[in-house]
């Protein structure tokens, strides 16, 4: 190999006959072996493996981002450290992080001691894995790696909910910040005016620490605020009574298991007995958000997905008859039959005959739907309690058997209606249900108020104590993790 | 792309659209554009009536051509519209592009403060209304060349609107009547430019080079025609023109085209064509569909536009945020017209004159640095820079940058000329020289080549006589009152003063000489 003209050996990297690492250590085994030649006076063999490693990365099929997202940049640049990239559900369209290309993501949960004792079933037993749960999604992953306790914190994306879903699932904190606070460059779009980043933590606090981190003006994104942020510090509220809590009377939906339902009043009667004013209050066009969802999401999707063709970067078929034959041809390839459900779907409603019946039409009804909180907020109400999921997590085999779109649109029911009016909303984990399943509950706060959000939501976490997850089974000696001992650590406010 | 007509001078990836008309909206077709190719299209513009070239045919009715321009031009700035990215004038392909150029995912649009104010400024100079909420839109195709599979524009609300130009057009047998005219802007918007692509036939591939460097203006013409006091007719558009000259014959073609395939009872249609500058026609690109329908959306990235002037600037506010349209006003250079009239009343310039003392670059600059130094006539300088030097600089394909002569160089011959130390022919020999071989001075030139004039009248009295005696027949014919001998005396005095002396001054004292 080492005889070879620099475009043959090119061409046999790219065919795969040789790795970049093997090439390397060939020339820093034949520069060791002639060393009496005395030609090196300096022979950099970390640097020379380590740029074999990253040449490996680049020929590795599928595209390797050249640049860090704001978000993990300054993470990073606080000192974090990153543990990897984590599962959804392909380009972020689902809410069971069971359409992915790598596969579906399986709640942790499934393995928990509190499921399994409900479950009557034998820890390692055969069958054991044939009826896990979804974590829900599309951040499914991210929660699931919070949820395990693997890391600390996890970013996700939520454009109808797809933090707060998988939070809710999973039982960790889902965090949607206002529309604005946090940079999305580096963020692969969904829904522009819809999207933001999500930050996924075992406690509330934990989120508002992350929060601190990611919000400001960002240069690169023109869409956050210039107004500087301030801190996310989150006093220890104790006294409730001057809040306003209001409950939408329309998220009172027929789907909604009894369950999520009960917890519910009892989140509410729990405001209301430490001395909060608990109202009901009326979103009434929450009935046309899912559909004015549908609409503006899909037409987005259409022109967010048409960079994706192949040429610059990612996969590209070998089809090379024609430009257009490529395009659709790795496109077809490329993307999966929800993305390529939504780009056609969305595609309709572009069209110079349809614009002004859907997708003008659909943004009249979102300032409609984002005027419903602007009004219950102007109303003396200062969070909004909801709940976040319809039931708790679900088998698998159970989910698969609608579509993606019939699943989004159950899953993302309680969640986008504050993506379209830009609010900031926490999911907080409250109870198990009777299986042993988390529940979680959504809190809906004023634009740009999300310390106050998450002020509230902190208080509500102390109050229900929620149940750490029992994985000591599947973890085998990992029991470190699972010291009891929150209380012997104290927090200097 | 070459031979810009307006000079916006550097390439960058910006881009000013401006709609010209010249006549009343006459709304064909929704400003999304019903355009028919897959390349890429514009929306429409409004056209209006065209004095009428043609003679009625056949005692047919007289036909109308209405014709709109849609003119491309790039902005001068350092970095591109939306990204980061810097802008080099011939770059190596694609070592220019910054992540948000190659569309990669992630990446969002930042407006370039520079490109607005350029926008607005034209705006200003075109007397357009500066609109203080402006939009950005997505427009949806698949090409190549365009990596997002959009380009981000203004097409619902642009920054500037219903502006006007006016401008002057020479007609006549030597092009010196002059009549002035005024043309409708519709609108002037920013927008992305496309890659630039490469089509490699022998390879059957096609590259592309990101940079977008390069193509400093490129004028798409939309022409109809039809029968005064009937509706407009279906209207073509021809793309991708790159000099005056082509856009005009491209124009001519396609109306007469039209008009013979009407005539002869056919159709125009819809369609775009690009013109063939050997064959000097226009073509119908290659077209698949009817019509490409843009999928226009509001570019969700970037918040509107907003502009202020000094009465609605809000208190306290942060300069590097806002822009303030009544400082860029301001800050306006002299536009060519107002410079023509000042040209005009302060030399008694002839207008058109003025016109192409502008329209070379560089040029009135030159003037205006002879006429400092040199105390002849601006009548004379004018002509001077005018026909001799723009005429060896046209000849020899050169910028007046380029040029041999420097101003000092040509107003120090001038002045030899004023102070008549040399005749005209002389001066003419001088400039010659001075051109072939810059460094030498006028007055070197004049004295190495002995072109000095007689400044001995009683000598040149004297070889008149003799030279008169010298040619009695000569004489003889002058008397009998041919007109020619004169001539032939003056050119035998000159040759035996070896051209030292005027013509004029010779004739003079001959003629005295004769009567008395």
């Amino acid at each position: 190999m080492l005889g070879r003209t620099l475009r043959e050996v090119s061409v046999a990297l790219k065919q795969g006959q040789i790795t970049p690492t093997e090439l390397c250590q060939e020339c820093l085994s034949l520069i060791k072996k002639t060393k009496f030649l005395n030609a090196y006076i300096t022979v950099s063999e970390e640097v020379a493996l380590k740029q074999a490693e990253e040449s490996e990365e680049r020929y590795k099929k599928g595209y390797v981002p050249p640049y860090n997202a704001t978000v993990v940049q300054k993470l990073l640049d606080q000192g974090a450290l990153l543990m990897g990239k984590t599962n959804l559900d392909e380009f972020a369209m689902g809410s069971g992080s069971t359409d992915g290309v790598f596969g579906p993501v399986k709640n942790p949960w499934s393995y928990s001691k509190q499921y399994r004792e409900k479950k009557k079933q034998k820890p390692h037993g055969e069958n054991e894995d044939t009826n896990w749960l979804i974590t829900g999604g599309s951040s499914g992953g991210s929660a699931a790696a919070v949820s395990a306790f693997t890391c600390f914190a996890a970013l996700g994306s939520d454009t109808g909910g797809s933090t707060r879903n998988p939070a809710a699932l999973c039982g960790v904190v889902g965090l949607k910040p206002t529309y604005g606070l946090v940079s999305r460059h580096g963020l692969i779009p969904l829904v522009n005016s819809m999207d933001v980043p999500g930050i996924l933590t075992r406690c509330v606090d934990d989120a508002a620490t992350v929060l601190g981190v990611l919000a400001g003006h960002d240069c690169k994104d023109s869409t956050t605020v210039q107004d500087p942020v301030k801190s996310f510090i989150l006093p220890s509220l104790t006294d409730v009574s001057k809040l306003c809590i209001g409950i939408p009377k329309e998220y009172l939906v027929p789907e909604l298991s009894s369950e999520v339902q009960s917890l519910w009043s009892k989140a509410a009667k729990l405001f209301e007995s430490e001395g909060a004013k608990v109202i009901e209050v009326s979103l009434p066009h929450t009935s046309y958000s899912i559909v004015c969802y549908h609409v503006l999401c899909t037409s987005e999707v259409a022109s967010n997905m048409a960079r994706f063709d192949g040429l610059e970067y990612g996969h590209r078929c070998d089809i090379n008859v024609s430009t257009e034959a490529m395009y659709a041809a790795t496109r077809r390839e490329g993307f999966n039959d929800v993305v390529r459900g939504r780009i056609l779907s969305g595609n309709f409603f572009l069209l110079k005959e349809n614009y002004e019946n859907y997708f003008i039409k659909a943004q009249k009804v979102r300032r409609l739907i984002a005027n419903d909180f602007v009004n219950v907020f102007n109303s003396g109400v200062d969070v909004l309690l909801t709940p976040t999921t319809l039931s708790e997590a679900v088998p698998y085999v159970e989910f698969i058997k609608e579509d993606n779109r019939t699943r989004s649109a159950q899953g993302d029911i309680f969640t986008q209606a504050v993506n379209m009016a830009g609010l900031p909303a926490v999911s907080v984990p409250m109870a198990l249900s009777n299986q042993g399943l988390p529940i979680g509950l959504q809190f809906i706060g004023r634009a740009f108020c999300d310390q106050q959000l998450l002020t509230v939501a902190k208080w509500f976490e102390k109050q229900v104590q929620f149940p750490i997850i029992q994985l000591q089974e599947i973890m085998g000696d990992c029991s470190s993790v699972f010291e009891n001992d929150l209380a012997s650590v104290s927090l200097k406010q | 792309m070459a031979a810009p007509v307006l000079r916006w001078s550097c390439p960058a990836r910006r881009w000013i659209l401006a709609n010209i008309d010249r006549g009343p909206r006459h709304g064909r077709g929704s400003p999304t554009g019903s355009r028919s190719s897959g390349k890429r299209g514009q929306s429409s513009v409004a056209q209006q009536p065209l004095a009428t070239a043609q003679k009625p045919r056949k005692g047919e009715h007289q036909w109308a051509a209405v014709v709109g321009l849609e003119i491309h031009a790039q902005i001068s700035s350092n970095s591109k519209l939306f990204s980061g990215s810097q802008v080099h004038f011939a770059a190596p392909p694609n070592s220019l592009v910054s992540f948000f150029d190659a569309s990669l995912p992630g990446t969002l649009p930042v407006l370039n403060r520079r490109c607005v104010e350029a926008a607005v400024m034209t705006g200003l100079a075109l007397n357009c209304h500066i609109n203080k909420k402006s939009l950005f839109d997505r427009k949806h195709y698949f090409y190549a060349d365009l990596p997002a599979g959009y380009q981000i524009t203004q097409q619902r609300l642009p920054i500037a609107v219903k502006g006007s130009l006016a401008y002057s057009v020479f007609v006549g047998k030597n092009r010196n009547q002059v009549i002035n005219k005024t043309v409708r802007i519709k609108q002037i918007q920013l927008e992305q430019d496309s890659g630039k692509s490469l089509h490699d036939d022998l390879r059957s591939q096609t590259l592309i080079d990101l940079n977008r460097a390069e193509g400093q203006l490129r004028v798409d013409a939309n022409i109809s025609v039809h029968h005064p006091g009937e509706p407009l007719g279906v209207r073509t558009e021809v793309k991708n023109l790159n000099s005056a000259r082509f856009l005009a014959k491209a124009i001519d073609y396609e109306i007469q085209r039209q008009i013979e395939e009407l005539e002869n009872g056919g159709e125009i249609l819809n369609e775009t064509r690009s013109f063939d500058c050997k064959l000097g026609c226009t073509v119908p690109m290659r077209d698949k569909e009817g019509k490409q329908d843009y999928r226009f959306i509001p570019e969700p990235n970037l918040p509107p536009l907003l502009l202020y002037d000094s009465a609605s600037l809000p208190a306290g506010a942060d300069p590097q945020q806002v822009i303030n349209i009544d400082q860029l006003r301001e800050q306006l250079p002299e536009l060519p017209r107002v410079t023509r009239e000042k040209l005009v009343q302060q030399y008694g310039m002839l207008p058109e004159h003025s016109f192409t003392l502008l329209n070379e670059v560089g040029l009135l600059e030159f003037f205006q640095n002879v006429m400092k130094e040199t105390r002849a006539e601006p009548k004379r300088v004018t002509s001077w820079v005018l026909n001799t030097f723009l005429g060896f600089l046209k000849q020899q394909n050169l910028a007046v940058s380029e040029s041999p002569v420097t101003p000092s160089a040509l107003a120090e011959l001038l002045n030899l000329l004023d102070q008549k130390t040399i005749s005209s022919a002389a001066a003419k020999k001088v400039f010659e020289e001075l051109w072939r071989s810059g460094g030498k001075t006028p007055a070197q030139i004049v004295s190495e080549k002995r072109l000095e004039l007689m400044q001995d009248q009683e000598a040149l009295e004297e070889l008149c006589q003799a030279t008169m005696e010298k040619h009695p027949q000569v004489v003889m014919d002058l008397k009998k009152g041919n007109p020619r001998a004169i001539n032939k005396l003056i050119g035998l005095v000159r040759k035996a003063t070896l051209n030292r002396a005027d013509p004029t001054v010779i004739k003079e004292m001959l003629e005295r000489q004769l009567s008395s």
